[in-house]
C-alpha cells in the first residue's frame, strides 16, 4: 500500500511567535521553521507502518515556498521515500490546500492519507476533513490509534469524554492526533540517504488550481500580556479574593 | 571562502543532534559532574544515531563526510549545555580512528570500523606520557619486537576514557631515537585490546569534566601481535600527525559551543534578575561583556570554519586550525567567566551551570596543545621568526 503524507512547513512550536508592527501577520523573518508537529507524527505513522510491511512506499508532500524542500528532506530522513513540493510563496488556505492534495492523490493513487489534524500556524483543523468530502472518502480525524488490516483500517479517535474507534473503508483520510506515537530523530545514515532520494516540484498551475484564496487577514494581535499576581497574607484573604475578584467560589 | 553559513544538510545534522541533546539537560550534567558517572546513555543515543560514523568512510558504514560536519555536530552537542562533558564522551571516537582509517590495512578497516561506529568498541588513545608531554618524539614507552609481536612497556598520562575503552590506540618507540636519523622516526602505532592484566589505568582527580575521566596508565609487558601495528613500522609520528589539525578544529567549535550556551545563559539572567528595580540587563556594566563575547565566540567560529573547509578540500590547515583552536578556547573561558559574573553570587552557585561551564573552559585552553606552543607554531610557520625551544 503506497500512503501519502502532507507535511507543512510552519514556525518552529519552541519560537515565541511574534507579531509584525503593522498587525498584517506573524513575523517569520529570520524565524526557525520547521516540520508542523502534528505532520510529523504523520510521517512517523507512516514509517512504522511501513516497518510492520503494511506500507509498501511513503510518498510526503508539502505545499509552500522553496525552503518547503527542508521539510520534505525531514521527512525523508525519518523514512518517506519521495517527495513532492508544489511550490508557491502565497499562503494556501484550506480548501486550495485540499483541491491541491486530492490533485496529487489523484494521480498518486494512495491506499492511504495520513496527515497532522492541524498545523500549529493556522490551528484550521480544515484541511482532512475537507479533503475527504472533496474525495468523497471516509475520514478518521484526531487519531490516537491506527491499525491498516486488509481493506479497512481501525482508527480510535480521542473525543470528548473518552475513545471511540471506527472501522473504515480503504482508501480513506486519517488525521493524526498528538497522542498517537513520539517521532524519531532522523539518524545520521538516513540524513545522507535522504539527500539521495527524489523530490519533484511542481507549482499549483500544473493542477490547475487557483490559490489566490478568499479570505483577507484584517489584523493579528498579540495575547494580552499576563500582569503580576497578588500575595496573599493568609487563607481568610485568599479565600475573600477568590469570591470577590476571581468569583470562583 | 566556499560560504559564511551552513548547508541545508550541515543544518540538518544540527537540528539531529541538538535533537538528541534535548533529551539531556543541564540537570543530567550537572549530576553526571557531581557524581562521576559517564553518560552511558547519552553516548549509546548517539551511537544509535549513527554520529559516531560521522567523518568514517561510507564502505564500512559511515557518513563520509567532513571536518566541517564533524565541527557542526561536535559544537551542537557542547553548545546544548553538555559542555565538554558532553562533546569529550564522543571526541575521541570522530577523528580518533583517523590513523586506522588512512593508514591500516582492509583487514583492520573493515573489522574494526563499523564496531567503533556502532560503539561496541570503545577506544582510548595513549599519546602523552609523564615525561614527554608535547615533546611527543622523546616520549619513553618501548615496544620491542619479539617472535610473534611485540612487547610493550611503559607510562601514559591523560589518556581520556581508559577506564571504559577496551581498545586502545597507543603509540611507542620501536627503534631507539639514536638508532634514527630523526627523532620523529621510530615511532609506531598500535591498535590492540586494552588488556588490563597488562595495563593499569588510574583516574586522575581533576578540576572539572568529572564524567569523563582522564588516567595514568602503567603498561607492563603488553603482548601485541603483528597485525596490530598500524601501518608501516617506524612511521607513528607521521600517522598521528595527520589527525593533530583536524582535533584543533574539534577543540575550537566545541570550545565556542561551551561559550554560547554560557552567553545564553547569561543573557537570560541579566534579563530575569531586577536590582534596583530594574533588569540588571539593562546595565551598560553588564552588556557589554556580554556583546563583547558574543564577538569573540562569532569570531573564534569563523576561524575554526575556515579551517574546517581549508581541511575538507585538502587544503594545509595548520596556521588556521592552531589560530582556531586559540582563538576558540580564549573566547569560550571569557564568555564562561563573563557568564559566571553576569550571575553574580548565583554564578558560583553549581545549580546555574556556568560554574560547571566555567571549569570546563579550562580544558580548551589546555588540551590538546598549549597556547604558547600554538603561538610557538604561528610565529615559526608564518611569521617565519626562529624557533625559540
Amino acid at each position: 500500500m503506497k500512503v501519502l503524507v502532507p507535511v507543512k512547513r510552519v514556525i518552529d512550536s519552541n519560537v515565541k511567535a511574534r507579531v509584525k508592527p503593522d498587525q498584517t501577520g506573524v513575523d517569520l523573518a529570520n524565524v526557525k521553521m520547521s516540520m508542523n508537529p502534528f505532520c510529523e507524527i504523520a510521517v512517523e505513522e507512516a514509517v512504522r507502518m511501513k516497518e510492520k510491511g503494511v506500507a509498501d512506499e511513503i510518498v510526503a508532500v508539502s505545499i509552500g515556498p522553496v525552503q518547503a524542500q527542508e521539510t520534505i528532506r525531514t521527512a525523508l530522513a525519518m523514512g518517506a521515500d519521495r517527495g513532492v513540493l508544489i511550490q508557491t510563496d502565497t499562503d494556501v488556505e484550506p480548501l486550495e490546500v485540499a483541491k491541491l492534495l486530492k490533485a496529487v492523490i489523484e494521480q498518486e493513487a494512495p491506499g492511504l492519507v495520513l496527515m497532522g489534524k492541524q498545523a500549529i500556524d493556522g490551528d484550521n483543523n480544515a484541511v482532512g476533513q475537507m479533503l475527504a468530502a472533496l474525495l468523497d472518502w471516509p475520514q478518521a480525524t484526531f487519531a490516537s490509534k491506527v491499525e491498516v488490516s486488509g481493506q479497512t483500517v481501525k482508527v480510535t479517535r480521542e473525543v470528548d469524554g473518552g475513545l471511540q474507534t471506527l472501522e473504515l473503508d480503504l482508501p480513506a483520510v486519517v488525521t493524526a492526533d498528538l497522542r498517537l506515537n513520539e517521532p524519531r530523530y532522523a539518524s545520521l545514515p538516513n540524513i545522507m540517504k535522504a539527500k539521495k532520494k527524489p523530490i519533484d516540484v511542481k507549482a499549483p498551475a500544473d493542477y490547475g488550481v487557483d490559490v489566490a484564496g478568499h479570505l483577507k487577514v484584517l489584523k493579528v494581535t498579540e495575547p494580552p500580556k499576563r500582569t503580576a499576581g497578588v500575595k496573599v497574607e493568609n487563607a481568610a484573604e485568599l479565600v475573600a479574593k477568590l469570591k470577590t475578584e476571581a468569583g470562583v467560589l | 571562502m566556499s560560504s559564511f553559513w551552513l548547508t541545508e544538510e550541515q543544518e540538518a545534522i544540527r537540528e539531529g543532534v541538538a535533537k538528541v541533546c534535548a533529551k539531556y539537560g543541564d540537570d543530567y550534567w550537572l549530576k553526571t559532574d557531581d557524581t562521576g558517572r559517564y553518560p552511558e546513555d547519552f553516548v549509546a543515543d548517539m551511537a544509535e544515531g549513527g554520529w559516531l560514523g560521522v567523518v568514517m568512510p561510507e564502505r564500512v558504514g559511515g557518513a563520509g563526510l567532513g571536518l566541517t560536519e564533524a565541527a557542526v555536530m561536535m559544537q551542537t552537542v557542547a553548545q546544548s549545555g553538555a559542555g565538554f562533558s558532553g562533546a569529550s564522551s564522543i571526541h575521541l571516537n570522530i577523528f580518533g580512528p583517523m590513523p586506522l582509517v588512512k593508514f591500516g590495512s582492509d583487514a583492520q578497516r573493515e573489522m574494526l570500523l563499523p564496531r567503533i561506529i556502532s560503539g561496541e568498541d570503545k577506544m582510548c588513545f595513549a599519546v602523552t606520557e609523564p615525561n614527554s608531554g608535547l615533546d611527543t618524539s622523546s616520549l619513553e614507552t618501548r615496544a620491542e619486537r619479539t617472535n610473534d609481536g611485540y612487547l610493550i612497556n611503559g607510562r601514559k598520562i591523560w589518556t581520556t576514557g581508559a577506564q571504559r575503552a577496551n581498545k586502545i590506540l597507543i603509540i611507542a618507540r620501536t627503534t631507539p631515537k639514536d638508532q634514527v636519523a630523526k627523532p620523529t622516526q621510530g615511532l609506531s602505532l598500535f591498535y590492540t585490546d586494552l588488556n588490563r592484566e597488562h595495563i593499569e589505568a588510574n583516574p586522575i582527580p581533576k578540576m572539572g569534566r568529572k564524567a569523563v575521566e582522564c588516567n595514568t596508565l602503567f603498561i607492563d609487558n603488553l603482548k601485541v601481535p603483528f597485525e596490530d601495528l598500524v601501518g608501516e613500522e617506524g612511521k607513528g609520528f607521521q600517522y598521528l600527525l595527520h589527525g593533530l589539525n583536524p582535533e584543533r578544529v574539534l577543540f575550537a567549535a566545541e570550545a565556542v559551543g561551551l561559550g554560547r550556551a554560557a552567553l545564553a545563559r547569561a543573557a537570560t539572567y541579566a534579563n530575569e534578575r531586577v536590582v534596583f528595580g530594574r533588569p540588571i540587563g539593562q546595565n551598560q556594566g553588564i552588556q557589554h561583556p556580554l556583546a563583547k563575547s558574543w564577538a569573540e565566540l562569532e569570531a573564534a567560529n569563523l576561524m575554526a570554519f575556515k579551517a574546517a573547509a581549508l581541511y575538507d578540500a585538502g587544503k594545509d590547515c595548520g596556521a588556521e586550525a592552531n589560530a582556531a583552536k586559540y582563538l576558540g578556547a580564549e573566547a569560550g573561558f571569557r564568555a564562561c567567566e563573563t557568564a559566571v559574573l553576569t550571575h553574580g553570587g548565583m554564578g558560583y552557585a553549581k545549580e546555574y551551570f556556568v560554574e560547571r561551564y566555567f571549569r570546563e573552559a579550562m580544558i580548551a585552553r589546555i588540551a590538546p596543545v598549549s597556547r604558547e606552543m600554538i603561538l610557538n607554531f604561528i610565529a615559526e610557520r608564518v611569521l617565519h621568526l626562529p624557533k625559540s625551544y
